[in-house]
């Protein structure tokens, strides 16, 4: 006979083992980053222009490119999201159309995100004449993220409670009115918590940007959003795989940099969600 | 003044209600407007079923053969790897691990997702390709098998978060009723919840391993991108993905190759479009 216990023992130290194998290698990757990256990072290499081909030198305008990539991908996202959000909590009736329009959802969240490039470059890029430019892969991120942005703050709006909806309107305020005075105010902390995670995501997205904007080694500013830029995850990419011979301090002092600025975003995001919810007047 | 105010925006939102519709018909049109043009020089058969891709020679051989299949092999890797644990670690979140030690344990997936495609490319670079390399005495460790472990990693979260939530919406009864009659928790949960969450965990599974297939950075920087067919899981292999990435820049707008390298970014949208509504069909039934 076997014993159901002991098959439960074993079963369950499987399970275990399972966790395992996914978080120590987690713990591995963001330990050895940080072991091998954090020496690299001085002031100097944050500030200063790439030199000699990108063996030496800083990262500065890969850093300021990714910004400049990351908040114009928010800038075009989040007043389309935002309003698409509005209508699906606010304005959707349970139809084939809302039917459609979240199906729509899944699947722009699920195209890769390297069709996402070729679809920014033969619509901006080449379509809109935008060149490779900022402006063209912002607007690429845009729509990459855009998803993501209208689910949380869908999350974020449904999670007023209908009776708020129920004063305001029965005090004879308008439909718009009530969303744009009671409804939105009380969802704006749970919007801006998707829209930190989307910067991070925006942040660290190569496939997007590599037709769209990326530049390979361009030691300068950008200085309108129709020139080229650099962007850290594609430097990364680039010194990584492209360039021989770059000092190990450099790939991973660039590695460390674009984890950091990815998981920074998303750990204010967590404190932002924890925080909120202690705010919560309901 | 203000009804015609309102009027206007709540047009617009409705407008913006439609822009995932706009965006994603938008997509497959572009796609489609660069892509199909290549089918002009070449058969739809011999595109898909062609052996040799030698997009530059003289004249371009288009046969993405060798590509789906490096693509198909990578991801059955992946698969096979990233299910039994992806699910095993959804059990375990799900049914056995106690509250604060669950929270942790999310907080570790939900880390493993954030982290960005290229810095798991590149870590996959320095650690994982020369342990591949000197422990099957390779002359390259930039192999199919380095891509599949990579990709079967970034596939978890995704696993583990859809099938988590899949296990969780089974009904409380059940499991009351299986343990009522004396099954063990672990009996339990393998004749009653599992079965009754299947659905549920194959979705989880489609979309993991949608997530697999469009799987860009990484695997370009460690499968080592030879366009052969692959003979073995032990030597470099080419994905559509990488196709596409490492080529386009080299690629004249308007050519050949560029419209060769849509048509491929046709497929990949159309297998994504598959996977995601499949798997939403099983997800909404769910309820």
């Amino acid at each position: 006979m076997r014993n159901p216990h002991r098959t439960q023992k074993i079963a369950f130290a499987f399970l275990f083992l399972a966790i395992l194998l996914i978080l120590v290698p987690v713990g591995l990757i963001v330990f050895v980053i940080i072991q091998k990256g954090l020496p690299g990072i001085s002031w100097q290499f944050l500030s200063d222009m790439p030199r000699q081909g990108m063996r030496a030198g800083g990262i500065f305008p890969a850093i300021i490119g990714t910004i400049y990539l990351a908040s114009g991908a928010i800038l075009f996202s989040l007043p389309i999201g935002l309003l698409a959000a509005i209508y699906l909590s606010e304005y959707a009736k349970d139809n084939l159309l809302t039917r459609i329009i979240k199906l729509a959802i899944v699947n722009l969240a699920g195209v890769p995100s390297v069709v996402f490039g070729l679809f920014g470059l033969s619509l901006f890029v080449v379509f809109f004449k935008f060149g490779a430019s900022i402006l063209a892969g912002a607007m690429t991120l845009g729509i990459l993220v855009l998803p993501v942005i209208i689910t949380a703050s869908r999350t974020a709006l449904e999670s007023v409670p209908q009776s708020f909806r129920e004063v305001s309107l029965s005090l004879g305020a308008s439909k718009w009115q009530t969303i744009r005075h009671i409804v939105l105010p009380n969802a704006i902390p749970g919007i801006l918590t998707g829209v930190v995670l989307e910067i991070g995501r925006a942040a660290g997205e190569t496939a997007p940007i590599l037709f769209t904007v990326a530049a390979f080694y361009l030691p300068q500013l950008p200085e309108s959003v129709f020139d080229q830029t650099m962007a850290l995850p594609y430097h990364l990419y680039v010194i990584s795989t492209q360039v021989p011979n770059v000092a190990e301090k450099i790939r991973y002092g660039t590695a460390f940099v674009l984890l950091a600025i990815v998981l920074s975003m998303n750990l204010i995001a967590v404190i932002m969600r924890n925080k909120f919810r202690k705010l919560k007047k309901w | 003044m203000r009804k015609f105010k309102e009027f206007i925006i709540e047009k617009l939102i409705l407008l913006c209600g439609l822009a995932s519709i706009f965006f994603v018909a938008l997509i497959f049109l572009f796609l489609l407007k660069e892509g199909l043009a290549v089918f002009k020089t070449v058969g739809l058969f011999s595109f898909l079923g062609g052996k040799s891709w030698y997009p530059i020679s003289e004249p371009p051989h288009l046969g993405i053969l060798p590509l789906i299949l490096g693509s198909l092999w990578v991801t059955l890797g992946a698969a096979i790897i990233s299910v039994p644990i992806g699910v095993a670690c959804a059990v375990y979140i799900a049914e056995i691990s106690p509250g604060k030690i669950k929270e942790v344990l999310k907080a570790g997936i939900e880390l493993l997702a954030a982290i960005p495609s290229v810095v798991l490319g590149f870590i996959g670079m320095v650690t994982l390709v020369p342990l591949v390399k000197s422990i099957f005495h390779l002359p390259t460790g930039l192999t199919a098998l380095s891509g599949s472990i990579m990709l079967a990693f970034m596939a978890m979260p995704t696993i583990v978060s859809i099938a988590e939530d899949a296990l969780y919406s089974v009904p409380k009864i059940y499991k009351e009723g299986a343990l009522a009659l004396g099954a063990t928790h672990w009996q339990t949960i393998w004749r009653v919840i599992l079965p009754a969450a299947s659905k549920g965990i194959l979705a989880a599974v489609m979309l993991g391993i949608g997530r697999v297939i469009g799987e860009t950075m990484a695997v370009m920087m460690i499968t080592g991108n030879a366009a052969v067919i692959p003979q073995s899981i032990l030597v470099p292999v080419r994905t559509l993905t990488a196709t596409i990435a490492a080529e386009m820049g080299e690629a004249v707008v308007g050519g050949e190759h560029y419209f060769a390298l849509f048509a491929i970014g046709i497929i990949l949208f159309v297998i994504s479009f598959i996977i995601n509504v499949t798997a939403d069909l099983f997800l909404h039934k769910r309820q």
